[in-house]
């Protein structure tokens, strides 16, 4: 479904800033696969959620969405065939905009926009079902404007948002990192319920070693803008996180840095 | 300071702040909507009527005119969300590139800096002689408001539409509208069109109503714009929640600009000093929101369970 190849992403080049975030990435993900990613700070996780999006040009390799070369479309063409969370609850919706729109905006995603009504009743009473399934009581309250929500709600919505035309692939980035922990279980209690009735094939960012252990089919860790472990199938199953510090360290020959943290 | 001075100068006020009230429409769509200060208003406030004259002039029809002047103001907008765009410079300054070669351009479409028009030889459609004294269906008073009227209810659709919310959807929050497909580009430059279109119609309105179109006209348009939005805002938000009736406080907010600056002038006030004050007024009117947030927030309660 998903296909990178040989990607480099250079940020700031030729500055002192100069950062190499990408360095040969690739990856193939098949359909229905649901991805876990892990990895220290700056070790390229969005950057590579962000290339797939199409956020920036990658410098060198080729990126195929569903055998379709999209490395060189614009981030909004490239909507239609991706769903994306961000990390920030304030990134995925427009706040002075009412729920029922936002998610009528979703709705017509990678669709012309034209001069017919920017919402219909019939999706009102859609949307209001897609609600419920979330049991946020937020079916009770299509016209409030999204920025008094919640950032839970926010996450939910915007998972709700990312799906309503589904996507040929699911990019969440660290999607409940901002959120308390009640919260945050919630929402990814939310994600795999849509994912597996979906069917959706979804690339997860998590900073916690646990739920990327629980969730998906497959986990892989990055590190310097690379993979450098990718454990799927009947290993995935028998993770446990002492065990995936073990091979990390046996894989990039350093201790992790902030083993604490992760262990969260 | 006899009253009846004031009163008789009040309907002529209150017909120019209708006027520059459409143009105030227009701000309001870049500045509340697309969240841009687009400065090329000051310039396309001219060029409007720059256009509308000179076509009047060379036995051009009334709606023609008045329809080439704002298509040359959407051509204005088109400029600047283009160097905004694709050449990617900020917008406020892509909007002073704009407005200072529109200065170069409203000289030549009028060939000289100022371009008269005669009431009495050309059938003008709004005139500050049309204010009293005239059939009713002649009074400019009613036809600007019409015009008001008809344009909130085009906007009010035309922003209900699936482009519309697109384009309010680009104002708000630009990540969130490409990750949704929406082309944030495009929209940038059809908000431009659209609000610069509006502010050349007002344009071509107000040399009408004063008889000329003078390259200086426009000179500061975007902060009375910014007024009469700051002023609508102030004493109707708390009311006028809906997008139509937001519409329509910017208006009655240019409005009540034009009341109370013509207050001012009869109170006898050095007229020299009226940019200052006026710039010294929005200023503050900006600051408050601002000081709100810094000063009189209360700090947010911790330790309540965020409910999901
Ligand atoms: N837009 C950007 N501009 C400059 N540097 C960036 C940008 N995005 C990411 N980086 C840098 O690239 C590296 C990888 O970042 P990122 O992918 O965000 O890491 P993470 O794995 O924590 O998500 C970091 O060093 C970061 O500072
Ligand atoms: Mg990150």
């Amino acid at each position: 479904m998903l296909e990178l190849k040989n990607i480099y992403k250079t940020f700031n080049p030729g500055t002192i800033n100069e950062k190499l975030a990408l360095n040969n990435l690739s990856l193939k993900l098949a359909d229905g696969d649901f991805v876990t990613v892990i990895g220290g700070n700056g070790a390229g996780k969005s950057t590579m959620l962000n290339a797939v999006a199409g956020t920036w040009p990658v410098d060198e390799g080729q990126i195929l969405i569903g055998g379709q070369d999209v490395t060189r479309l614009p981030e909004h063409k490239r909507a239609a065939y991706l769903g994306r969370v961000f990390q920030d609850p304030m990134t995925g919706t427009a706040g002075t905009m009412g729920i029922e729109e936002n998610l009528a905006l979703a709705k017509r995603r990678g669709k012309p926009r034209t001069l017919r009504r920017g919402i219909s009743r019939q999706e009102r009473e859609e949307y209001r079902e897609l609600l419920k399934v979330l049991d946020l009581g937020l079916e009770n309250r299509l016209t409030s404007k999204v920025g008094l929500l919640s950032g839970g709600q926010r996450q939910a919505l915007t998972l709700l948002m990312a799906t309503l035309q589904k996507p040929r692939l699911l990019l969440l980035d660290e999607h409940t990192a901002a959120l308390d922990p009640k919260t945050a279980a919630k929402v990814l209690e939310i994600t795999d319920m849509i994912v597996n009735r979906d069917h959706l094939t979804t690339l997860m960012i998590t900073h916690n070693m646990q739920d990327a252990i629980n969730h998906g089919n497959r986990l892989i860790m990055m590190m310097d803008g690379r993979i450098i472990l990718d454990i799927s199938g009947e290993a995935k199953k028998k993770l446990t996180v002492r065990n995936l510090l073990d091979q990390f360290e046996q894989a990039s020959g350093t201790q992790f840095a902030n083993d604490a943290a992760l262990l969260g | 300071m006899e009253i009846i001075n004031l009163i008789n100068a009040l309907p002529g006020a209150a017909a120019q702040g209708l006027i520059w009230g459409i143009m105030a429409i227009g701000v309001f769509i870049t500045y509340r909507v697309l969240d841009v200060a687009d400065l090329t208003v000051d310039g396309t406030m001219c060029t409007g009527g720059a256009v509308f004259i000179m076509l009047m002039i060379n036995g051009c029809n009334l709606w023609v005119a008045m329809l080439a002047g704002t298509g040359a103001g959407m051509l204005a907008g088109l400029a600047t969300g283009i160097f905004h765009t694709v050449m990617g410079i900020p917008a406020i300054l892509a909007g002073i590139l704009t407005q200072l070669s529109l200065y170069s351009v409203n000289l030549k479409i009028m060939g000289k800096a100022n371009q008269a028009i005669n009431v009495n030889k050309y059938d003008l459609l709004v005139s500050l002689r049309y204010i009293r004294n005239v059939p009713i269906g002649k009074n400019t008073i009613l036809i600007v408001a019409v015009f008001t009227v008809v344009i909130i209810a085009i906007l009010y659709w035309f922003f209900g539409t699936e482009l519309g919310c697109s384009l309010r959807a680009t104002g708000c929050n630009p990540n969130m509208s490409r990750a949704q497909g929406i082309n944030t580009e495009r929209n940038k430059v059809l908000g431009l069109m659209i609000s610069n279109g509006l502010v050349a119609l007002s344009s071509c309105l107000l040399a009408q109503y004063q008889g000329f179109a003078d390259v200086n006209m426009g000179r500061g348009a975007i902060v009375i714009g910014l007024a009469a939005v700051i002023i609508g805002e102030a004493i109707f938000g708390r009311i006028f929640r809906n997008f139509a009736l937001r519409l329509l406080s910017v208006a009655l907010g240019s409005i009540l600009y034009y009341l109370v600056l013509q207050t001012v002038i009869w109170m006898g006030i050095d007229t020299d000093l009226l940019k200052i004050l006026s710039a010294l007024v929005v200023a503050v009117f900006l600051a408050v929101p601002y000081w709100k947030t810094k000063y009189f927030t209360k700090p947010v309660k911790h330790g309540g369970q965020d409910n999901a």
